[in-house]
């Protein structure tokens, strides 16, 4: 215990003195800037894509929930207002479609039922060691808030204009680029047996083999009986990009409809007293 | 907040209950007919503005507190349900986070005006004295806050902070292990936090009031930075300055509104939407916006121990700001040579904003040395020797003066007139 304590306060201060003197010094500076694309959600009015993102849904069932756990997230969330609005049937189906582990009942016996919209969506490993044991040692990461936990530098001047313009899509475009971002590494460049190179992952080496291909997932057919939106690498990357999104910030259109609201009533508001006060101080000598 | 009550209850309620507790009569004369200064500019409305922070602080951090669990392998999943099932908690804990930043947005555009129109000399020592308790005590709750949602930015931040009091001689581990209530950061640590993070808001409650008691003796400060001399120098606090600061605070909520509800993760670190992971150090550690300077000045020094003191100093050395300005004359306006200086180290304290974000290394390292050496040779040589040797401007000869002479209109109407119908003493 003792040496245990020691060593942990070792680290710690190795891990301050790291932080002094290096900083940041691997900064992702070999990392490629992602390109912007346009999504629904952004700008003052932005609203979720019911259908990309009930397409973002069908990728992450079928090609990330594999490896990847999304904790944060019920099924009943997946019907709900702001998100992809799948029917109350389609999710009582989805989740009936689950196992999940309940108890202990009155015997005092865990036992297995299909999964109830108020379940959480099942995670593909039982804990995180197990995820690294079938991962080459890499934890793929929960999906639940990711799309705010990744980001680029935007630097300077940049990350001043984006308060203007509400730019808030770092994390989505990351992830969109990185899908698709794997590359043959550069002449010079050691890349790590089992694992890949990539041009936006910040240090470039990533554990995760590519993991989407054209056609790997079928898109519902519209009207014409063609796929909503083609079935193509890309296509794929945006729409699950949104649909974890939607993941990490359930309420963004409700919270960008309450922000027009309050703002609207902030600047009426705002007039009146401008006005008011004008009117009190108009009889003050030496004040306009 | 000062001297005798002018106020007369009429109902005989009133009269019964204010021999009794003169409450009425408090608040009447310290906000209703309160003399300020009648030439007081917009800066003068960031006093309301932090005091409805506080408020608003409290009130949503009370909620958040009824939802949070404050445990380690707990607060961060507890945020995301805040954030997710709790009714309009997307909400609540957006203005939280958001609320700090705009909280120090005021008390930074509060302090620089305090600076400028040198509103910390005599008789505002105690006052100003206050000021700098409060902005400690809204530093230390601001950094704890930080470390309840158990993101990795909270993990590594509280870890690379505490440890600065490591670099104490003889006491350093024992203060640290003391900090953590254990010998890493952890469940103790956070635990520990959570209860300072609930109880420092109150603490900052008690010295504002103590901050505006010792403000209602002298009055506010003006930008002429003269005493009032008279009733022409003066306009009762209510309605001119209560509409005032309303207005001003209608403006200063909508800046609120677009950051927490347009853009509520700009101000914040993408890495705190990890959990925390002390296997895991990320890349950067960088910490809130508003404590960058003061980071940037602990990186400029190469020694450990040296750089916590100049990081500490840089705040401790505001205490004594009333005594190191030796100028006679109080506002900046009248002090040509001192405003060449003051917005130097306005744009000193930017930089260091800006290089406290910057890896320390190479050029960022260079010119965090000179800003620094700029902030502490501002308090320490450039305002007493300045006081000594500049020639400021003439003064007007008062308050009512500097009003109507900036204007140009001439004395059409009697001031008393003007504001009688409002004085209702």
């Amino acid at each position: 215990m003792k040496f245990i304590s020691s060593l942990s306060t070792r680290l710690a201060i190795a891990s301050l003195a790291t932080v002094i003197i290096t900083g940041a010094a691997f900064a992702a500076g070999t990392a490629a800037t992602p390109p912007r694309n346009d999504w629904s959600f952004s700008g003052p009015f932005g609203k979720y894509d019911e259908t990309q993102l009930q397409r973002g849904f069908k990728v992450f069932q079928e090609v990330c929930s594999g490896c990847h756990s999304m904790n944060k997230l019920a099924f009943r969330n997946l019907s709900q207002e702001g998100g992809p609005r799948f029917t109350n049937e389609q999710v009582n189906a989805l989740a009936a479609t689950f196992m999940v582990k309940d108890g202990p009942n009155e015997n005092g016996d865990y036992f297995e039922r299909a999964a109830r919209p108020a379940d959480l969506w099942p995670a593909p490993y039982p804990n995180k060691q197990a995820s690294q044991a079938a991962n080459g040692g890499a934890y793929p990461p929960d999906f639940s808030v990711i799309a705010k936990a990744r980001t680029y530098e935007r630097g300077f001047p940049n990350f001043v204009f984006d308060i203007f313009t509400q730019f808030q899509e770092q994390g989505v475009d990351y992830i969109s680029a990185l899908l698709n971002g794997y590359a043959e590494a550069p002449a010079g460049f050691n890349v790590p047996d089992g694992k890949y190179y990539n041009v936006y992952m910040p240090g470039n080496v990533i554990a995760m083999s590519p993991p989407i291909q054209d056609g790997q997932v079928s898109y519902e057919q519209g009207a014409d009986g063609q796929p909503q939106a083609p079935e193509t690498a890309v296509q794929y990357a945006k729409d699950v990009s949104a649909f974890l999104m939607w993941v990490a910030e359930p309420h963004l259109e409700q919270r960008k409809e309450i922000a027009f609201k309050t703002l609207v009533f902030l600047l009426v508001f705002a007039g009146l007293l401008y006005f008011t006060n004008k009117k009190i101080w108009s009889n003050v000598q030496g004040h306009a | 907040m000062s001297g005798p009550s002018m106020y007369v209850p009429t109902s005989a309620f009133g009269k019964w209950f204010e021999s009794r507790l003169p409450i009425v009569g408090l608040i009447h004369s310290s906000f209703v007919v309160f003399p300020n200064p009648r030439n007081l500019n917009y800066l003068w409305t960031f006093g309301g503005i932090l005091a409805f922070m506080l408020v608003a602080q409290i009130l949503t951090g009370v909620v958040l507190a009824m939802h949070y669990t404050p445990h380690a392998d707990l607060a961060f999943s507890s945020v995301e349900s805040i954030m997710r099932d709790v009714n309009y908690g997307w909400m609540i804990r957006y203005l939280h986070a958001n609320g700090a930043s705009m909280f120090f947005i005021a008390v930074y555009i509060h302090m620089f005006r305090s600076f400028y129109y040198g509103s910390y000399k005599a008789p505002r020592e105690i006052l100003w004295i206050l000021g700098v308790l409060i902005f400690l005590l809204m530093m230390a709750t601001a950094f704890m806050g930080y470390v309840l949602p158990w993101g990795q930015m909270s993990f590594w931040g509280a870890t690379v902070i505490t440890n600065l009091f490591s670099a104490i001689p003889m006491f350093g581990e024992t203060i640290v292990t003391f900090l953590w209530g254990g010998y890493s950061v952890g469940n103790p640590t956070l635990n520990r936090f959570f209860s300072l993070h609930y109880l420092f808001p109150f603490m900052i409650a008690g010295v504002v009031a103590l901050h505006i008691w010792a403000l209602h003796v002298p009055g506010s400060n003006n930008p002429a930075g003269i005493e009032k001399k008279s009733d022409k120098d003066t306009l009762p606090f209510h309605p001119y300055f209560t509409v005032k600061d309303a207005f001003a605070l209608a403006c200063f909520l909508i800046v609120y509104v677009w950051f927490a509800f347009y853009i509520p993760n700009f101000l914040g670190h993408a890495d705190n939407y990890i959990e925390a992971n002390p296997a895991v150090t990320p890349a950067h550690i960088v910490p809130e916006w508003y404590f960058l300077p003061f980071y940037a000045i602990l990186r400029a020094v190469p020694d450990k121990l040296l750089g916590v003191v100049a990081m500490f100093g840089s705040i401790a050395i505001l205490v004594f700001l009333p005594w190191l300005d030796t100028s006679r004359v109080r506002s900046g306006r009248y002090r040509p040579v001192f405003q060449v200086f003051f917005w130097l180290f306005a744009l000193s304290c930017v930089l260091l904003g800006w290089l406290g974000a910057k890896p320390p290394e190479g050029g960022y390292v260079i010119a965090s040395r000179i800003c620094t050496t700029y902030y502490f040779a501002y308090f320490i040589i450039i305002l007493p020797l300045l006081g000594l040797f500049e020639t400021p401007k003439a003064l007007p000869a008062s308050i009512a003066d500097s009003v109507l002479g900036k204007s140009g209109t001439a004395f059409a109407m009697p001031l008393r007139a003007a504001h009688e119908p409002n004085r209702k003493a």
